[in-house]
C-alpha cells in the first residue's frame, strides 16, 4: 500500500487586471471615494505647512496664504474640496450600515442615522463658521 | 503574526476617527482656510492658533484622517493586485500617517 500522495491543494489566486475598476460605474465610484482620502490628506499636509509659517509671524503666514491665490491652486483646493464633501456624505451613507442603534426594541432606521450625520455635519460647520468669523481677540 | 492581528482593531478604530473627522470637519476648513482667506473673503485670526485648546483641536483635525488616508491607500493598493508586498505596504502606510501625527505634534508646539 503505497499509494503517493496527493500534491498539496493550491491556494485559489484570482486574477483582476488592474483596470478592474474602469470596468463598472459602481467600481469608478468606490475608487473615487478611496481617492478622496488622498485629496484629503494633501488638504491637510498644505495646511501644515500654513500653520508652520506662524512662528516667523502673521506677515509670513498671510504672505504664505497669498501663494493660494493662483489659478492652479484655486483648482487643485475646489477639486479637494469636491473630494471633501463626496467623502462627507459617502460615510455618513456607510455609518448608517454600520452603526446599529437601538431604541427599545427596534432598530433606528438607517436613514435617520444618515440624517443625524448630515446634522451632525451641518451644525459643527456653522459652529466653525462662526468661530472664525466672531472670535477676535 | 499574532502582534499584526493584534494592531488591525487599532488601525481600524483609528480609521473610523479619523473618516469621521474629516467628515465633519474637513470641507468648512478648507473653505475657510484654503479658499475664502487666499481669495480675500475672510480673514484669519491668526492670534488664535496659539491657544491651547485651538491647538488640541487642530491636532484631532490633522492627525487623525491621516489614519483614515492610510488605511484606505493601503487596502487600495492590496485591490489594484500588488502581490507580495502586503506588510511593507502596510508599514509603510501606517508610518506615513505617525511621522505626520509626530509633524502635526511638532509644529503645533512651537506655534
Amino acid at each position: 500500500m503505497n499509494v503517493p500522495r496527493p500534491d498539496r491543494p493550491k491556494v485559489f489566486q484570482p486574477q483582476m487586471p488592474a483596470s478592474w475598476w474602469l470596468k463598472h460605474p459602481k467600481y469608478f465610484l468606490f475608487m473615487l471615494r478611496e481617492l478622496s482620502s488622498v485629496f484629503i490628506a494633501i488638504f491637510l499636509v498644505v495646511f501644515l505647512v500654513q500653520i508652520a509659517q506662524l512662528p516667523r509671524g502673521q506677515e509670513a503666514y498671510i504672505a504664505f496664504v497669498q501663494k493660494f491665490n493662483a489659478p492652479g491652486w484655486i483648482i487643485f483646493h475646489i477639486v479637494a474640496l469636491l473630494f471633501a464633501l463626496y467623502h462627507s456624505v459617502t460615510w455618513f451613507e456607510a455609518a448608517s450600515k454600520i452603526l446599529v442603534i437601538r431604541r427599545g426594541e427596534r432598530r433606528v432606521p438607517p436613514q435617520v442615522v444618515t440624517a443625524i450625520g448630515f446634522g451632525a455635519w451641518g451644525a459643527l460647520s456653522l459652529v466653525v463658521l462662526l468661530l472664525f468669523l466672531f472670535l477676535r481677540s | 503574526m499574532s502582534t499584526k492581528r493584534m494592531m488591525e482593531p487599532f488601525w481600524w478604530a483609528l480609521f473610523g476617527a479619523g473618516g469621521t473627522v474629516a467628515a465633519l470637519l474637513v470641507p468648512i476648513h478648507l473653505v475657510l482656510h484654503s479658499i475664502a482667506t487666499p481669495l480675500g473673503w475672510v480673514s484669519a485670526n491668526t492670534s488664535l492658533f496659539g491657544h491651547p485648546l485651538v491647538k488640541l483641536y487642530l491636532f484631532g483635525l490633522i492627525s487623525l484622517p491621516l489614519y483614515h488616508w492610510a488605511h484606505r491607500f493601503r487596502y487600495t493598493l492590496y485591490d489594484l493586485g500588488v502581490k507580495g508586498m502586503r506588510q511593507p505596504i502596510a508599514v509603510l502606510c501606517y508610518g506615513t500617517a505617525v511621522v505626520g501625527t509626530l509633524a502635526t505634534l511638532w509644529i503645533l508646539l512651537r506655534v
